[in-house]
């Protein structure tokens, strides 16, 4: 046998209560990994060796598919996060736009380096991937809510507050920022009842659609579009 | 009789045609292009895909042009009607070279090459050279993504993984073990073991699956013992079979001659293990070359007698006083040869044998047949165990000679004799794939038949239901339908409630309970007493699942039952097995394809040495010790008077020792010191006797109470036939020449008969065999010439074309009557219960590397260093409540002896229950179990006594290797 934990067993049982719902959503039960691994990382702030074996176990998977996917997202962590997981974009657009110099001085403020935990466990660090808020680049995340338009200071101000458990309000979205766990729980599927707070949306990504307006612009009718170029043979290997 | 197992053919069998490179094909629907290309002799290169493996079209080597926008995957991708295949014009032939240099552009230099520098066949390589690319060296190359050497007998480098994902498919498709997969992403995936574990902390079990996968050097073989791997055609190729087990898996060994040793070996296409092989198989062959190999004839020095045990362990002294521990104890907890050889000298072998046959021939003069018993070997080959036994029965006119099936399948066979007819399976393991249930009990098929157990994982993935009936929740509950953890010594309640249920859903063949038995009347009334809710309350197993089991197994049309030595050793053991003859007589599932009882023989030649006579009441080929017409049929044979009574069994010529019987015994690879009950008995046995001559390949525990030790050859030093679990006969051939002085061991047996006076002038094993032949009708038509490479099941009406004969018994058994007569047995409880001294129930049994008293796998590099030293198993809530932690030391105790070894937590125990592998001599279970026996089948209650453990306070565990405490 391998070295897996296992959860203790009245943990096992909530979650497997918890896992039923979720996999009685898809019509294979297979789909259900990626809410799954949410659901063991919001019960342990990350995906052990227990959550690993507990997905296998509900889904009927081998521990080494599960293993797979888990180290394919990065969105799952294999190590312990921070109560505040911080996600600084370094994508190109953020990058050019000051992404690359934030994310330098919060490694320097926080003395951690990339994907680790302040010593208080209170935050993590780690540079992501596109948002697709460009443009309100350079964008920081916690816990998958946003912070536009950042600078090193505000950045800074924004994890020292975190590390001393004040409130911070996120640029659009609700009003707060959740924990790590809670946020995994949500992502889960296990709503939390605030999508609807705050705005979704505002600002420079509206600029375009207020100008379609005044100008008379819309979409295609999809019933009578252009003609397509010919249907792809569907497996890849280009001429 | 049925000769296949295949389902009768779709006979509206779709095709389409289509042009390959202008060729005209018409192929079954379904067909792949790569597939239809081969068969009309178009090779398309392929890397990812291997025909061992369902496709998956991840490397794209294998594309092709259909005259589409892209290029599709030939291996992956079907025929279609009026498709123009071209396999090599220039842009498919560009894209091919294109993908190569891009593939070969992170692998490491060729001098570097894991496979390249070994075996010398990386695929990509052989693709490389022949669109001429050289390795780029100016490409970006990325961090690496390391080695990881953790496995002792597999190399994994990373760096020249190409993803082809064919290790997986290995891994998981074919031998069922689940453990690899992929993780990463991008430029850093890499494969996986588990939980990206190290290979040799992950489940692996080290089969080597993968490594015969891998197209790459990403997965190769070690070394073994500094023999280096070499190119094959730079190597010797020996065709043989395994060693071990019952399954009997074809294998070839790679030979280097100028170093004089195995490089390594590889398994062989046979219809049973189709190529597969485990880690015992595949990486355990290297103990015939233990510096430790006996290479002289040995007599006993006069001051060595009288005669006892000579080394600390077999003393006892090590296990009775505390503060002796660890005296003597070797690194792998064998022999200490130092303690023992002082007490022998070299000897020649004329002087040897004479000794051997004037003191046997002697104790035969004074004291007649019942002075004199043999024990030959289910190690030996079908033609050294029938030399033995013709030695036995025709010098020493005694039927005293018994083999290890005592201790296996003894219970089994006499069932299955009084059932049916015949001991041997009525059909095949692979035959699983044609059941739509399957019933396996009482085994650990995945440690003790691996292979077998890969083709029972894989029928489940086609739908085969499986219910694993076992008190150990071994790797096989993990692939089963339904697993039923019933309390140990429970089998018989557990099939009569079942077969009651079955009765009373009125799922019983009628048709062929009147025309195919006899005696079911008195089945149904003594299972009448086990409703569902009575088993339940004895087997621990809920009455729900027993009755869904019941309407699982009757409502099947094809159903089959695999069992191994949790249903025979036990003194129920004959009525366990009986339950399960009568499981499948009820429901009609004997006799056609899918159906029938399977007892999974334990060692390579159990059944071969059975057939050959290596029995007390049997003559070859069952032919009855008792019965008038058989003894008249050999005395013919071999040209003697032979003697009417039946012989004495294992355990039974134990206990003749000790009442003064038996005086003499001549032991041919056996080691009951360590393998048969209650060793503290059979210590006082071996030391009264006077004379006793043993024939092995090492200095055994037994060797110690010799007078003579002759020195014995190994399976890989001679030829012979084995025939394993599934009645397949098949050669076994010389690798090397025995070391030293070391002869092979049927020449050592007409040896001593010669000196006792009888006419033998055998030339080669062949001609034993064809003595055998007409002396045993179900080798009927066998010969040496006709066995082939794969070997021939039997019976065999014509082995020059046919495999031979799958499924028996499909319009009469072997009984005389032609009839299965059922048996009902009633439950009865083991013979040592569990009490407040010893409340606790052991189990014993084998570990998937070791084999038997480890002689042979405790010398091996490979399987030594896997499972180094003895444990016992505890459930983890039992662990806690006595205070004992995994690795630490624990006392086992029983009421006939104690051991001490380190503890291990494992949740595959039930709680109550305690398991120990019997293969450690420091810590022999068997100084523990009890030798009650089976009142029929006369096998050893190893499965069940009462025991208590307790931590060893102010101890700390041994390290790893066993080489200090
Ligand atoms: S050696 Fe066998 S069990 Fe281990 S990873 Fe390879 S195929 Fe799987
Ligand atoms: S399954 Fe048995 S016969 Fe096959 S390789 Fe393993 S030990 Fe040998
Ligand atoms: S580049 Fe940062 S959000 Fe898109
Ligand atoms: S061989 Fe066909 S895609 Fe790899």
């Amino acid at each position: 046998m391998s070295r897996t934990g296992t959860f203790p067993e009245e943990v096992e049982a909530r979650l497997a209560l918890d896992a039923k719902e979720i996999i009685a959503r898809y019509p294979h039960s297979r789909s259900a990994l990626l809410p799954l691994l949410h659901l063991v990382q919001a019960e342990e702030g990350y995906v052990s060796s227990a959550g690993i074996a507990f997905c296998a176990e509900q889904l009927d998977l081998t521990k080494a598919e599960v293993t797979a996917v888990a180290t394919f997202y990065t969105m799952y962590k294999r190590r312990p996060a921070g109560q505040y997981h911080v996600g600084v974009c370094t994508n190109t657009l953020c990058a050019v736009m000051g992404g690359d110099e934030i994310f330098e001085s919060l490694k320097e403020h926080l003395g951690v380096g990339n994907d680790e935990v302040t010593e208080d466990g209170k935050v993590s660090l780690e540079h992501v991937e596109c948002n697709a808020a460009c443009d309100f680049a350079p964008v920081v995340m916690v816990n998958w809510e946003f912070f536009d338009n950042q600078t090193p200071e505000s950045a800074k101000q924004l994890v020292d507050d975190l590390r001393l458990g004040k409130d911070v309000k996120p640029s659009r979205g609700p009003e707060s920022v959740c924990t790590w766990k809670q946020a995994a729980r949500l992502l889960a599927g296990f709503a939390d009842d605030r999508a609807t707070e705050g705005p979704q949306a505002a600002g420079p990504s509206l600029v375009g659609l207020e100008l379609a307006r005044k100008r008379g612009w819309a979409a295609p009718d999809p019933d009578n579009l252009p003609t397509a170029p010919a249907a792809d043979e569907g497996e890849g290997g280009t001429k | 009789m049925t000769q296949t197992n295949h389902a009768p053919a779709d006979t509206e069998q779709r095709t389409v045609s289509l042009t390959i490179d202008g060729r005209e094909l018409t192929v079954p629907e379904g067909t792949t292009i790569w597939q239809a290309a081969k068969e009309a002799g178009i090779e398309i290169p392929a890397l990812c895909h291997d025909e061992r493996y369902d496709p998956v079209g991840v490397c794209r080597m294998c594309v092709v042009d259909t005259g589409g926008r892209t290029f599709p995957a030939s291996c992956i991708r079907p025929c279609e009607s009026g498709m123009e295949v071209a396999t090599s014009t220039p842009e498919v032939e560009r894209s091919r070279a294109v993908l190569t240099e891009l593939l070969l552009a992170d692998q490491p230099p060729r001098e570097e090459d894991p496979k390249q520098t070994t075996t010398a066949d990386n695929e990509l390589i052989e693709v490389a050279d022949n669109y001429d690319i050289a390795t780029i060296d100016d490409l970006f190359k990325g961090p690496g993504r390391g080695t990881d050497t953790s496995n002792p007998v597999i190399a994994v480098d990373h760096d020249s993984c190409i993803l082809c994902d064919r290790c997986v498919r290995a891994c998981d498709d074919v031998q069922g073990n689940d453990v690899i997969g992929r993780s990463g992403k991008g430029y850093s995936t890499r494969i996986a073991f588990d939980l990206n574990d190290p290979m040799g902390e992950s489940s692996c079990v080290t089969c080597g699956e993968c490594v015969s996968a891998c197209p790459t050097g990403a997965l190769t073989n070690k070394p073994i013992n500094n023999i280096p791997i070499r190119p094959r055609s730079e190597l010797d190729a020996v065709d043989t079979v395994c060693p071990y087990c019952g399954v009997g898996c074809a294998l070839t060994y790679y030979v280097d001659r100028e170093r004089g040793g195995i490089s390594f070996a590889e398994g062989r296409n046979q219809p049973g293990n189709q190529g597969r092989l485990c880690v015992k198989g595949r990486y355990g062959w290297d103990y015939a070359a233990s510096p430790q190999r006996l290479t002289a004839p040995l007599i006993r020095v006069d001051s060595s007698y009288p005669k006892g045990p000579l080394s600390a362990d077999v003393k006892d002294e090590a296990q009775q006083s505390n503060g002796k521990r660890g005296r003597g104890r070797k690194p792998g907890g064998l022999v200490p040869y130092e303690e023992v050889l002082p007490h022998f000298r070299e000897a020649t072998w004329d002087e040897a044998l004479d000794l051997v046959a004037r003191r046997l021939g002697g104790i035969f003069a004074e004291s007649g047949p019942e002075g004199i018993a043999g024990f030959g070997s289910a190690k030996c080959s079908n033609e050294e165990a029938y030399l033995f036994q013709k030695l036995i029965r025709t010098a020493f006119r005694t039927n005293n000679v018994d083999h290890c099936t005592r201790l296996c399948h003894a219970s089994s066979v006499a069932a299955l004799f009084e059932g049916v007819g015949s001991g041997a399976v009525s059909t095949t393991y692979g035959d699983i794939t044609n059941a739509d249930v399957a019933i396996i009990t009482g085994s650990n098929a995945t440690a003790n038949h691996p292979v077998a157990s890969s083709f029972f994982k894989q029928a489940r993935r086609n739908g085969t239901k499986i219910i694993y009936v076992d008190p150990r929740s071994g790797t096989v509950a993990d692939h089963a339908d339904i697993f039923c953890q019933l309390k140990p010594g429970t089998d018989v309640a557990l099939y009569n409630g079942i077969m009651h249920e079955v009765i009373r859903l009125g799922l019983v063949d009628r048709d062929f309970l009147a025309s195919r038995t006899t005696n079911y009347e008195e089945l149904a009334r003594t299972v009448e007493a086990y409703p569902p809710e009575l088993a339940a309350q004895i087997t621990g197993v809920d009455a729900d699942t027993i009755r869904e089991i019941a309407r699982l197994w009757g409502e099947a049309n094809a159903g089959v039952i695999y069992w191994g030595m949790g249903i025979s050793q036990h003194t129920t053991g004959t009525d366990n097995a009986r339950c399960l003859i009568a499981m499948c007589s009820i429901t009609g599932n004997v006799g056609r394809p899918g159906t029938g009882l399977h007892p999974l023989r334990g060692q390579n030649n159990v059944q071969g040495a059975s057939d050959a006579g290596l029995i007390p009441m049997f003559y070859p080929n069952y032919q009855s010790a008792g019965d008038e017409k058989a003894r008249v049929l050999f005395e013919e044979a071999w040209g003697t008077e032979l003697n009417p009574e039946k012989g004495l069994t294992v355990t039974e010529i134990i206990k003749s020792i000790l009442d003064g019987g038996v005086r003499g015994m001549y032991m041919l690879g056996e080691n009951p010191f360590l393998s048969d009950p209650n060793i503290n008995k059979v210590r006082k046995a071996l030391s009264q006797l006077d004379f006793l001559v043993v024939q092995d390949i090492f200095l055994t525990e037994t060797a110690e109470f010799a007078d003579v030790i002759l020195p014995a050859s190994s399976y890989l030093e001679k030829d012979g036939t084995y025939t394993n679990t599934d009645r397949r006969v098949q050669r076994g051939r010389k690798v090397f020449d025995p070391p030293g002085d070391a002869r092979v061991d049927w020449e050592i047996v007409q040896e001593i008969a010669q000196r006792l006076g009888l006419d033998w002038n055998y030339r080669s094993p062949q001609e034993v065999f064809d003595e055998m032949v007409p002396l045993m009708p179900d080798y009927a038509n066998l010969s040496y010439d006709n066995l082939g490479s794969e070997g021939k099941l039997y019976p065999n009406p014509d082995p020059e074309h046919t495999d031979g004969t799958v499924v028996l018994f499909d319009d009469r058994f072997n009984t005389a009557d032609g009839l299965a007569h059922l048996v009902p047995a009633e439950w009865l409880p083991g013979k040592e219960l569990p009490s407040e001294e010893y409340p606790y129930v052991l189990n014993t049994g084998r570990l998937l590397e070791h084999w038997h008293t480890g002689s042979m796998t405790r010398r091996s590099f490979a399987l030594d260093s896997i499972a180094p030293r003895a444990e016992a198993y505890v459930h983890p809530e039992d662990a806690d409540e006595l205070g004992l932690k995994d690795g630490e030391l624990a006392r086992v105790t029983s009421r006939r002896g104690e051991i001490v070894l380190n503890v291990k937590i494992s949740h595959r125990e039930a709680r109550g229950n305690i398991f120990i592998p019997f293969h450690f001599r420091e810590a022999a279970a068997n100084l523990l179990t009890i030798d009650e026996i089976d009142p029929m089948g006369k096998i050893p209650e190893f499965k069940f006594c009462a025991v208590r453990i307790a931590p060893v306070a102010d101890r700390v565990s041994t390290t790893v290797g066993g080489s200090a405490s």
